[in-house]
């Protein structure tokens, strides 16, 4: 079977700086890949020229057998966790619709059958009990489910997150994981997170994808994840501590050149 | 004459009321052009913007009174200058307030310099900035219903992807969307409104049916059904309100009829909307945290 996405020989640079090159990649249906890096990495920038937001240097991406483009119906993509406006005219079930058809021109009517896809969307995120509320009165982590109601709406085969943990307590962290893991054993669904933080979702990941300074490592968890592997990539020494179910790495130097939104942000 | 007299009047109620024919009917097509517009005002933050595009209306209304040309081709002209500026300068809301703040006072100076330099009426004078006494004539309506148009037909075409773009941008452009098209396309839209809200409310006034009625159904609804319906409903009411009760006072402009009205009613519905949201949304929550606990597990 061809992979979901695939990577080749790819590269992107902003002026003479490179965030990445030489980068080739597979992601299979049903694979949790992990994207891991210090801040300014590129990690965002991935994923934009996987949605065909950001064009590359030099290479290939291709998605589902087809060169990526804007608005590809193979792929979900769930943003970085922001709170939503409490003012917002929009219930939890408009946000979910959007996924589905706002995009469209044309102001769009309200059917039946299109209020039971909706409502089996949330439900499969456990989010029935507030489909007829303001989006803006739910809490950051309801909020974040209903996002990923709206990024499963068209049943993509590759679901795109952008931190989608961050400023989540624990317990939603966990519900959320737990939702994605769920998700692509039942529909094998390929997951890329891309994250700060490994260890909310360090149970589930099968490959990690390391970007730092212009270099990259793909591998297992124990592959990537190790002293020897990042103080290579990094160039000095950095330190990675495992317990029985975290990973502590110590000694990542911060690289304030390109700050997006969340890069001021502190990993949770 | 008493001053309450002279804001309300009702003698010869009768014999005014056909007199104003045409004013209702601008009244209504502002109501519903301003209405669906300020829904959109409020979804993308734009209130500031708004009072910014309306000043330099008003420089370019000014120069065209000085200069003996169509005002409302001179309001619209200063009209879509700054909404193109705003709309290519101001992308991101920090840059977009400060261009905001420098466009609205160099705007609003060239107005009143156009106006000091002017022999003419002072009844026109002052129109464009306050709002007139009711008149509209029938080159003003035809005028009004053909742009009027333009701009529902617009909105309506582009009503999904802008809502999806203005309440969730990148989602939206993951999607496809053409959330940069939009942007500046939507500028374009809201100077034409504020440009033919103008010569009604007056400049400085222009918000309250551009930003205030969608402030007001948002605060009692968050259906996107509703809040464009109610909005177009309450800016109606405010400004055919407004003209009717502005009828018989002597020399006074409709506008603090229709800013009074409309505020009104945004106080109404918020006062409403804490009610509903300290009784309805909250107990719903607590049922909404219950049914979801199981699931976290």
């Amino acid at each position: 079977m061809t992979p979901v996405l695939e990577l080749h020989d790819a590269a992107l640079a902003y002026g003479d700086r490179v965030l990445w090159s030489h980068l080739d990649l597979a992601v299979e249906r049903g694979e949790f890949l992990a994207v891991l890096g210090a801040n300014g990495s590129g990690k965002t920038s991935l994923l934009q020229a996987i949605l065909g937001l950001q064009p590359l240097s030099s290479g290939r991406v291709v998605v589902g057998g087809q060169p990526a483009r804007r608005g590809s119906r193979l792929i979900g993509y769930v943003p970085q966790q922001r709170r939503i406006d409490p003012l917002t005219p929009l219930r939890a079930l408009d946000v979910v619709g959007q996924g589905i058809d706002g995009h469209r021109w044309g102001i769009g009517w309200p059917s039946r059958s299109r209020r039971r896809v909706l409502e089996q969307a949330l439900a499969s995120v456990g989010a029935t009990a507030y489909a007829d509320l303001p989006v803006g009165v739910l809490s950051g982590g309801e909020q974040q489910r209903v996002r990923m109601a709206q990024a499963l709406a068209t049943d993509p085969q590759l679901l795109l997150c952008d931190e989608a943990l961050l400023s989540l307590d624990l317990n939603h962290q966990a519900a959320i994981t737990a939702l994605l893991d769920q998700r692509r054993r039942s529909h094998d669904t390929a997951v890329v997170f891309v994250t700060h933080e490994i260890n909310p979702i360090l149970p589930y990941v099968d490959r990690v994808l390391y970007l730092a300074g212009g270099r990259f490592r793909v591998g297992t968890v124990d592959e990537v994840m190790t002293s020897d592997t990042l103080s290579a990539l990094y160039g000095m020494q950095v330190e990675v501590l495992r317990s029985a179910d975290r990973i502590i790495v110590a000694g990542v130097p911060d690289i304030h050149v390109h700050t997006h939104d969340h890069d001021a942000a502190v990993p949770t | 004459m008493s001053t309450w007299q002279r804001i309300f009047d009702f003698r010869d109620y009768g014999q005014l009321l056909p007199l104003v024919h045409n004013s209702l009917i601008a009244g209504v097509i502002l109501g519903v052009v301003c209405g669906l517009i300020s829904t959109f005002v409020m979804m993308r933050d734009l209130p500031f913007a708004v009072h910014g595009i309306s000043e330099l209306s008003f420089a370019g209304a000014a120069a065209a009174l000085l200069g003996g040309v169509s005002i409302a081709l001179g309001s619209i002209i200063g009209s879509l200058v700054a909404a193109v500026i705003i709309g290519l300068l101001g992308v991101r809301a920090r840059e977009r307030n400060s261009i905001i703040g420098v466009l609205m006072p160099f705007g609003l100076g060239l107005g009143v310099l156009f106006l000091s330099l002017y022999n003419g009426r002072t009844a026109n004078k002052f129109g464009s900035l306050l709002g007139q006494v009711v008149a509209v004539d029938t080159v003003h309506l035809g005028y009004l219903i053909w742009t009027g148009s333009i701009v529902v037909v617009a909105l309506a075409i582009i009503w999904r992807p802008l809502t999806f773009a203005s309440t969730d941008p990148e989602a939206a452009a993951a999607r496809g969307v053409p959330v940069r098209l939009l942007s500046p396309l939507f500028m374009l839209l809201l100077g034409v409104t504020v440009a033919v809200s103008i010569p009604v409310v007056g400049a400085l006034l222009v918000l309250s049916i551009v930003c205030t009625p969608a402030a007001a159904a948002m605060r009692i609804t968050a259906s996107p059904v509703l809040v464009p319906v109610l909005s177009v409903l309450f800016a109606t009411t405010a400004t055919v309100g407004g003209i009717l009760i502005s009828l018989g006072a002597d020399g006074i402009p409709v506008s603090p009829y229709i800013t009074t009205i409309s505020f009104a009613i945004y106080a109404a519905c918020r006062v409403t909307g804490w009610v509903r949201a300290r009784r309805g949304w909250s107990r719903r929550l607590d049922h909404a945290v219950a049914v979801a606990v199981p699931d976290l597990g």
